[in-house]
């Protein structure tokens, strides 16, 4: 029974971070572009120049192919919290519901809608209100994650509630809705969508010259990009570092196993590689390099401060919660915070390069450096994933941080196979859509930008319709 | 009326949305491969949901989300317990949202076959079971002590289960039918309207008979008297045979109208039934979930009152806005509303 009951949460597990992850490949590119295409769509406002447009559709294009995949996912999203994890649903849904319900009626429903209007309505709405179109939508989606935010922050660092019959209820929506992880949270996922959309925006413009086409226009899109890829890089690490503070007073063993530190330190040096080390029984890594007293001032904001150790939180959360086991995979969370880390700080380092060539006007012929940007696209995605492995996995082993234990908030009426079933399911119709999502953005990301003036039928058919030549400028 | 029963109230309002705007744009998929004569065609069926479709599903999205937020048992209770329907319907629903954004990013025929066929899986078999799953609630599946599923995916399956399916499923291909013949012009709209004179017999026979067994199920099954269910069913048999003579006079938007409220009928039929029980039990029927076992806390239902009371007239305002800059009939010069104007509209057309 135990065994058969522990596979239905082991593979409802799988199922979820199969879900989430592949959801946030999608959502962020969303959060990032959208604004980019919003903002080059107002420079064609503004100086009515056609390049701004061709790029506007250009990349309007890729962030609809894109937008498709993440709507389908989000919807899994929602239902799988009452399809695997009843008891989770039924515990939380009096605090956890609300944000949902809200997010759906106040944001995504308004995303949805300007979206549609946006595709659709380049010939039925005047220019300044076609504009209005992308920019609701753009800000829909930066409400809509910041409402999932407080919901997932809730599950990291629960707030404004109390326990009755067993069962969360809300007590306090304005210390929900404040809750400081969700609010840094939310600033760092933000600042993530932006890298996602600058980063794709360079790679894609690089790949443009490399193949030495439309090198005027993508120029211009270099130059956005870099303008937002090296403030929003800089201060994503200065971000994630006051994340790592936050967590470290909410979830102090999610930094220690992040951290790989056994034992209590004061102060307490940064590791930044090491083998070994990774269990309680061989505690003492064989090889590290690491950078004396940086953990301290990273995890508490002083160079003299102190980090608990594993083995000091496990003593502790036993204590409070009885006997059982309270570390997350430690080797697992070190390696996610170094990928995540790593990649972070490379992707500011390539926005400075970019940044530095193209106020050198060498930007285009510097081959070496555009293969970099193009392969960098890939950054961002591996830095997310391994964030959200960190924050999720770092958890374990709570559903909801010191309240309930994920191993208790399995749906009690399924059965391994039909979980199994339901995985094979969704594994197969993600790598499915995955490929042809690649393969379709690999296309649209190397055309030409459609000519203004070369028609292109309705929307769909386009991606984003031409504006008719007649009204296009009418009211601007 | 207290907080909680304003909530059973706007869940089944929430979900008559989704039936009334999804219901057109599943509609649409249904016909994809009977109406139109060439490609040209289907793109304009495809263009006719096209900007629409995501705003309708969205209504699914916060049924969905006010479910777990103002009945955490409830949700947690149907969720879990119709797992492989739910995992069907997600697949579906997923290979028809990308059927809209992917059908035109390559010009091959084989490429446009393959997700116009998606589409229109995914439009047969999602309302289908949702019809199913909508049914269930009231038909009754077992439930333990703990209100927790005690059945499997075969309990969900009966005669009237399936025949509500089933019964959606008509209703949702006629209401597209309809919604066809108010946003298209010229010879495409007339065989619209044929195609929606002719599938408004078996909706007509289908829905009405559905109600109607509704009304017997709420009584057997969750000792409703006849009295209150009777009076949506019976509104919804009206609609349903108005629309008999409406598709066949061609007057188009009190056409739509009628498969609208018909959408809507059957989930009004539902929830009258169900009332005050939000998943009823069987063969326990003690076990049953009910609005006020089943329901969040009195802060939080005050709390997604407010945002309901502040967002969901806005909502209603935008969408409607959007239908209105969209009102431009497809593949002809004629110019109406889809929802205003009708009879003017439907002249132009015709003349």
């Amino acid at each position: 029974m135990i065994t058969v009951a522990s596979t239905v949460v082991d593979i409802s597990r799988v199922q979820f971070a199969t879900t989430s992850i592949y959801h946030f490949l999608f959502v962020p590119l969303t959060l990032g572009l959208a604004p980019l295409v919003a903002i080059m769509q107002t420079l064609w406002h503004r100086t009515r120049d056609d390049g701004w447009l061709r790029l506007t559709r250009f990349f309007g294009t890729l962030l609809l192919i894109n937008f498709a995949i993440g709507v389908a996912t989000g919807l899994v999203q929602e239902f799988q919290f009452g399809m695997n994890w009843s008891v989770y649903s039924n515990f939380v849904g009096g605090v956890f519901g609300a944000p949902l319900a809200i997010e759906g009626l106040a944001a995504f429903m308004l995303e949805a809608t300007f979206l549609g209007l946006w595709i659709f309505g380049w010939n039925q709405l005047s220019p300044r209100l076609h504009l209005a179109t992308i920019w609701i939508a753009a800000l829909a989606t930066w409400l809509s994650a910041y409402l999932i935010l407080v919901a997932n922050s809730w599950m990291q660092h629960p707030v404004g509630y109390k326990i009755v019959d067993g069962k969360a209820q809300l007590t306090s929506v304005g210390a929900l809705l404040s809750n400081s992880f969700a609010l840094t949270a939310w600033l760092h996922t933000i600042l993530a969508g932006l890298i996602f959309g600058s980063i794709m925006m360079l790679g894609v413009s690089c790949w443009q010259f490399l193949r030495g086409r439309n090198v005027e226009l993508f120029h211009r899109a270099a130059k956005l990009a870099l303008i937002v890829a090296v403030p929003v890089t800089l201060i994503q690490l200065s971000v994630g570092n006051r994340f790592g503070a936050a967590v470290t007073s909410a979830q102090g063993m999610k930094i220690a196993a992040s951290e790989a530190q056994w034992n209590t330190c004061q102060p307490c040096g940064f590791s930044l590689f090491q083998i070994g080390g990774f269990s309680a029984q061989n505690p003492n890594p064989t090889v590290s390099i690491t950078i004396p007293r940086l953990l301290s001032w990273m995890a508490t904001g002083s160079f003299d401060g102190k980090v608990q150790g594993l083995n000091q939180l496990q003593a502790q959360e036993q204590n409070a919660y009885g006997p059982g086991n309270y570390m997350p995979d430690v080797e697992l969370m070190y390696w996610s915070m170094r990928v995540m880390a790593m990649l972070g700080v490379a992707m500011f380092l390539i926005a400075v390069g970019g940044a530095v060539l193209y106020s050198r006007r060498k930007l285009e012929k510097a081959r070496w450096f555009l293969w970099i940007a193009l392969v960098a696209i890939a950054f961002p995605y591996f830095a997310a994933t391994a964030g959200w492995i960190l924050t999720e996995m770092g958890r374990q082993p709570w559903i909801v941080q010191n309240l309930l234990k994920t191993s208790q908030a399995v749906s009690p009426n399924l059965s391994a196979a039909t979980v199994a079933a339901s995985l094979g399911v969704f594994v197969l119709l993600y790598v499915t859509l995955g490929v042809v999502d690649f393969v379709l953005m690999r296309r649209y990301a190397r055309i030409d930008p459609p000519q203004v003036g070369a028609g292109g039928g309705f929307g769909a058919a386009t991606g984003v319709a031409e504006p008719a030549r007649a009204t296009g400028h009418g009211g601007g | 009326m207290g907080l909680e029963v304003f909530w059973f109230i706007l869940i089944g309002v929430l979900w008559g949305g989704y039936f009334l705007l999804e219901g057109f744009d599943f509609g649409v998929g249904i016909l994809l491969p009977v109406l139109p004569r060439d490609e040209r065609e289907r793109s304009m069926m495809f263009e006719s949901i096209g900007p629409v479709w995501d705003g309708n599903e969205v209504w699914l999205v916060v049924a969905a989300g006010a479910t777990f937020a103002a009945f955490p048992v409830w949700y947690a209770t149907m969720f879990s317990g119709f797992y492989i329907a739910l995992l069907l319907i997600l697949v579906l629903l997923i290979v028809r949202v990308v059927s809209f954004e992917w059908r035109e990013k390559r010009d091959s025929p084989g490429w446009r076959a393959t997700w116009s066929w998606a589409n229109t899986i995914g439009s047969l078999g999602a309302p289908f079971l949702w019809g199913m799953v909508l049914a269930n609630l009231i038909h009754g599946v077992p439930l333990d002590y703990s209100h927790a599923f005690a059945g499997d995916f075969l309990d969900l399956f009966s005669a009237y289960t399936v025949v509500a399916g089933l019964s959606v499923v008509a209703v949702f291909a006629l209401h597209g039918a309809t919604y066809l013949t108010l946003r298209t012009a010229g010879d495409f709209r007339e065989r619209a309207a044929a195609t929606s004179s002719r599938l408004s017999v078996p909706a007509a026979v289908l829905g009405i008979g559905i109600v109607a067994w509704t009304v017997v199920v709420a009584h057997n099954r969750n000792s409703r008297g006849i009295l209150p269910t009777i009076v949506p069913a019976a509104l919804t048999v009206v609609v349903l045979i108005l629309a008999l003579g409406l598709t066949r006079t061609r007057r188009s938007g009190w056409a739509f109208a009628a498969t609208a409220l018909g959408a809507v009928g059957f989930v009004a039929t539902i929830f009258t039934g169900l009332y005050p029980r939000v998943l009823v039990s069987n063969p326990t029927f003690a076990n049953s979930l009910t609005i006020s076992n089943a329901a969040s806390g009195h802060y939080a239902l005050q709390v997604i009152t407010v945002v309901a009371a502040i967002f969901t007239p806005l909502v209603v305002l935008y969408q409607s806005w959007t239908y209105y800059v969209l009102r431009k009939r497809l593949g002809g010069e004629a110019v109406q509303s889809p929802l205003g104007s009708r009879r003017k509209g439907s002249e132009l057309a015709e003349g």
